[in-house]
């Protein structure tokens, strides 16, 4: 394969695209999937059919479309129509009076005018909703692959890694690590075999931003991959993906047989010196795993547990030699970079987060879903423009981003811009994209204990913080929420809290306090008011009060 | 120890011990003090014992020293009774800091470990599980003092010795500070 | 391989750069507390006793896996990593069933040692009292669970230097339990040496000789590192008893 068939393989694509009348584009992610989504392609692959529009349309599964909560959606082109709830009958409609007659069935359609699509600003998500995933001709013929053909034939690695930098490009799964500087220390190291890892081990409770991204455009993820092998001088690539994430899994194979058919992955790739081949790895549903030190050992075969940092993956990574561990989201923001350049992407954004961020929007919230918004939007702008705020009746209480890892921000800091430095400030994280809406039903207590027992459950239990410390933090949370405990009880929690964050090994449980200091900050009155007076000391915790 | 000084007493101290769920060892460790109990009891009322014939644990007591863990209701409310009615509280051995052999049980359930204990391993008679309401009634697990209310201070061993015992009841009646020699910095 | 100066604890030490922290400042004669530490086996950085402030960075690092860095300015002993120390003794202590005064390492036990070296009065979390059980099915030797602290070393003296790998570390989190072989009895284990080298370098009375009783087991650990400095350097030097041993 050379650019120039490349070139043609897209060209033939579009032809035969423009030949079509209407294509009708029904999201195929697990989301919609779940909701009836086959029945719904079914229903309009049959409607086509009876009308005789074989041949003049073609009924497409793609990625995400983003409106989840409102599925199965379908979306009708060139004119780009959405339509929710689309079930069978619906779709029946959709294709005897829109595709057949024109005419936009509007019992179903959505207003794409709305602040839920016009605030947002689509990079990684550009191609999910748009392109047929099962189908690599689809995702070169909107430009795909072109980003690669340009790296191996036109730059150096060093001007390939520089870009990366100079973009400002940053780590999207949680800690916002420059990325062109993690390259830059692989491309540097000298090693006979380097590798690139692509952390697809989503694991934050709600979260399920790298999932679509897979589901949907799993080719991008495939071209960040290889370019960041060619930038770093490795050859080899694994993406460690979840095992409870098989419809991306079955993506990711097709696309990555796909691609090597192609020659875009394997040997002497677009006709150049580079060789990349790509394997995957199935994580077996540890959240610890997705911790990158655990990860690359789970990968070697053997357990997931994190080993303490320095050396760094970019020094000493998969079996002791440098790699470059990235998240699904940042591996699917290279190839964009390359094709429009490092200035266009650092102007969307904030100057020390540049680009965009996508975000599961989950909880109290009309519009639930995957968005992905330009860094530095308000929260405000997040929850009620795109989001349409609580629904009716409700009221905003705390949005929590970071999952377990993470913290909840008030409605006092509404105004927040989220980037990476700004959330921290009040002590939450960016973490890899979740986000819940809460609303004065939640109880903050209750909040923080339920992360800490996802903490505890999913600690490796190598050190003995964590091991312990979230145990601990737990019963006493439970103590607390059944209003069992005294002032003693919190103040125990404060110290162990800061206790666990500096003392553990790894980010989880570096990390796992965050959700209790946070509620803490700012919902501490949740937790004083049902303290019980010191003489009351209750022993053991609450279920063994309980007579268990 | 901890940094918590008793208050100089202007009278003669009263002082308590008490036996919760423990097997005695730290008492009989304390009347290892021998002839120094003689010049003990110069100084202090002793106004609770096991070795005192007092039913009923006294108000406006000065120390006490608090021997076994808490293992049944009535452990519980002798605790929160002591509590209240002592200056300062002392987990007075391992039972009481750590809950130690007391603890040794909490691997079973109360049931099982009644049934253990008075039928599976019982001899002779008809084994029964003594079920009079005026008995005691265990606990779900065996724990040390300061779980249930705020301790003072901690001695160690299993039973702390009669030196260590003796070094720590003087500095208390005396109202200084209880500081144990490093020998004593042990725990367990 | 280069030398690097730094200073711990106001003292100017010197250190070549693939060392640890740790061996720089014992041999500086500056004590760290440890535990899953043992000379001669890999550091794992697991039980973070050994945790020091260095000064421009937010993070505590492990004395164990922390290289030097030239012009570093270390602390060991700030009154902020005593106090996490005690800690993270008090998880330990509350994490198992220890039951000092009936157990076999009582009064030769590294836990009840740095216990009483960090100072620790009580356990101010809530005893756990998990329900751990004892496998005595081995002929010569009795894996306690109860009393274990998961420091692995057990594991590692296992792979790295007897060679049989008969022990690992199965479930995760609180849960977490050494377990011999696939999880079979210990007397099962096909790959068990019975060499006891286990035994030797627990640090509590897990692992334990059969027919030991109250404080009788006296753990030697020193032959480790005279075996791993034997093997790689073909050099027969130091101790295989250290001070202390009778």
């Amino acid at each position: 394969m050379t650019v120039e068939e490349l070139g043609e393989i897209g060209d033939k694509e579009r032809a035969r695209q423009a030949k079509l009348e209407k294509r009708v584009l029904w999201c195929s992610a697990a989301g919609c999937v779940s909701c009836g989504g086959h029945k719904t392609r079914d229903a309009l692959k049959k409607a086509v059919k009876q009308a005789g529009l074989e041949g003049k349309t073609e009924v497409v599964g793609t990625g995400c479309m983003g409106l989840c909560g409102r599925g199965p959606l379908v979306k009708v082109a060139p004119d780009e129509t959405l339509y929710a709830n689309v079930d069978e009958a619906a779709a029946t409609r959709i294709v005897a009076e829109h595709v057949a007659q024109g005419a936009v069935v509007e019992d179903f359609r959505v207003d794409t005018t709305a602040p839920f699509f016009t605030a947002q600003k689509k990079i990684v998500l550009e191609d999910c909703g748009r392109i047929d995933a099962m189908r690599v001709e689809e995702y070169v013929a909107v430009g795909g692959y072109s980003a690669l053909a340009r790296a191996v034939c036109e730059l150096t690695p060093e001007e390939v890694v520089e870009e990366i930098r100079k973009a400002g490009l940053r780590g999207r799964g949680g800690a916002g690590y420059p990325t062109g500087l993690k390259w830059a220390i692989a491309q540097k190291a000298r090693a006979a075999q380097k590798y690139v890892v692509c952390n697809a081990d989503e694991g934050d409770p709600g979260a399920f931003m790298d999932r679509s991204v897979l589901e949907g455009d799993p080719h991008r993820v495939l071209e960040g991959m290889a370019i960041a092998g060619y930038a770093i001088g490795a050859s080899q690539g694994y993406i460690y993906v979840r095992a409870e994430y098989p419809l991306a899994i079955e993506r990711l194979r097709l696309a990555i047989k796909q691609a090597e058919k192609l020659g875009l992955l394997g040997t002497r790739i677009l006709d150049s010196g580079f060789d990349f081949r790509i394997d995957l790895r199935m994580g077996a549903g540890a959240f610890v795993c997705g911790e990158e030190t655990a990860l690359l050992r789970s990968i070697e075969g053997r357990r997931g547990r994190p080993r303490p940092r320095p050396p760094y993956p970019s020094e000493a990574g998969l079996y002791g030699l440098p790699t470059v561990i990235n998240n699904v989201e940042t591996l699917a923001n290279v190839a964009p970079i390359l094709t429009r350049g490092a200035a266009w992407f650092s102007s969307i954004g904030t100057a020390k987060s540049a680009g965009t961020k996508v975000f599961a929007l989950a909880g109290k919230i009309r519009n639930t879903g995957l968005i992905e918004v330009p860094m530095g939007i308000p929260l405000r702008t997040i929850i009620y423009d795109i989001g349409g705020g609580p629904p009716e009746g409700a009221e905003f209480k705390a949005a929590q981003t970071g999952g377990p890892s993470g913290g909840c921000i008030p409605s006092q800091h509404l105004d927040l811009p989220v980037d990476y430095e700004s959330l921290a400030t009040v002590g939450s994280i960016m973490g890899s994209g979740g986000l819940i809406v809460m609303d004065s039903t939640s109880d903050m207590v209750d909040v923080a204990k339920f992360f800490m027992e996802f903490s505890m459950e999913e600690s490796c239990g190598k050190c003995v913080p964590c091991r312990v410390g979230t145990k601990h933090l737990h019963t006493l949370l439970e103590k607390l929420a059944a209003g069992e405990g005294t002032a003693e009880d919190l103040a125990l929690l404060e110290e162990m809290c800061v206790m666990v964050k500096e003392t553990s090994l790894c980010g989880l449980g570096q990390a796992a306090p965050n959700p209790v200091l946070s509620t803490l900050r700012f919902f501490r009155g949740e937790y004083e008011r049902r303290l019980q007076p010191s003489e009351h000391f209750q022993a053991g915790g609450g279920p063994e009060r309980a007579g268990s | 120890m901890t940094a918590i000084d008793p208050a100089p007493v202007t009278r003669r101290p009263r002082v308590a011990t008490a036996w919760l769920g423990g097997c005695s060892g730290c008492h009989m460790s304390f009347l290892d003090m021998d002839e120094r109990l003689i010049e003990l009891a110069g100084k202090i009322d002793l106004v609770y014992s096991p070795i005192a014939d007092v039913k009923v644990f006294p108000a406006d007591v000065d120390v006490t020293l608090v021997e076994g863990a808490v293992t049944n209701d009535e452990n519980e409310h002798a605790a929160r009774t002591i509590r209240r009615n002592s200056r300062f509280v002392v987990s007075f051995g391992d039972c009481a800091t750590a809950g130690n052999v007391t603890a040794m049980r909490n691997r079973f359930t109360r049931e099982e470990l009644l049934q253990l204990a008075y039928v599976d391993l019982a001899r002779g008679e008809i084994p029964t599980i003594p079920n009079d309401t005026t008995l005691a009634k265990l606990l779900v697990r065996a724990r040390p003092l300061h779980e249930f209310v705020p301790v003072d201070a901690f001695l160690h061993g299993c039973p702390p010795s009669a030196d260590e015992i003796w070094l720590a009841v003087s500095a208390l009646v005396e109202g200084r500070k209880l500081e144990l020699p490093a020998a004593y910095q042990r725990y367990g | 391989m280069a030398i690097v100066t730094l200073t711990i604890d106001g003292l100017a030490v010197s250190g070549r750069d693939d060392e640890t922290l740790l061996s720089i400042a014992r041999q500086h004669g500056v004590e760290i507390p440890t535990l899953c530490h043992l000379d001669g086996l890999t550091d794992v950085g697991a039980c973070r006793l050994c945790l020091l402030e260095v000064e421009g960075s937010t993070r505590l690092l492990p004395a164990c896996t922390a290289k030097p860095v030239e012009g570093m300015v270390v602390h060991t002993s700030t009154p902020k990593l005593q106090r996490y120390r005690r800690m993270i003794i008090e998880m330990l202590a509350s994490e198992g069933n220890h039951h000092c005064a009936v157990c076999v390492s009582h009064e030769h036990c590294e836990l009840q040692r740095l216990a009483g070296s960090v100072g620790l009065q009580s356990v101010r979390v809530p005893y756990l009292y998990p329900d751990k059980k004892l496998d005595a099915t081995h002929p010569l030797f009795v894996m306690d669970h109860n009393r274990c602290v998961l420091c692995t070393r057990c594991v590692r003296v296992c792979h790295e230097v007897e060679g049989a790998h008969t022990w690992d570390v199965g479930f995760r989190g609180i849960k977490s339990e050494i377990v011999a072989g696939l999880r079979v009895p210990w007397g099962d284990v096909e790959s068990c040496t019975s060499c006891g080298k286990c035994v030797s370098v627990c640090p509590t009375g897990a692992l334990f000789a059969k027919g030991a009783t109250v404080a009788a087991m006296e753990k030697r650990t020193a032959f480790v590192k005279y075996l791993v400095t034997a093997r790689r350097s073909k050099e027969w030097v130091g101790d295989i008893l250290e001070e202390g041993d009778e």
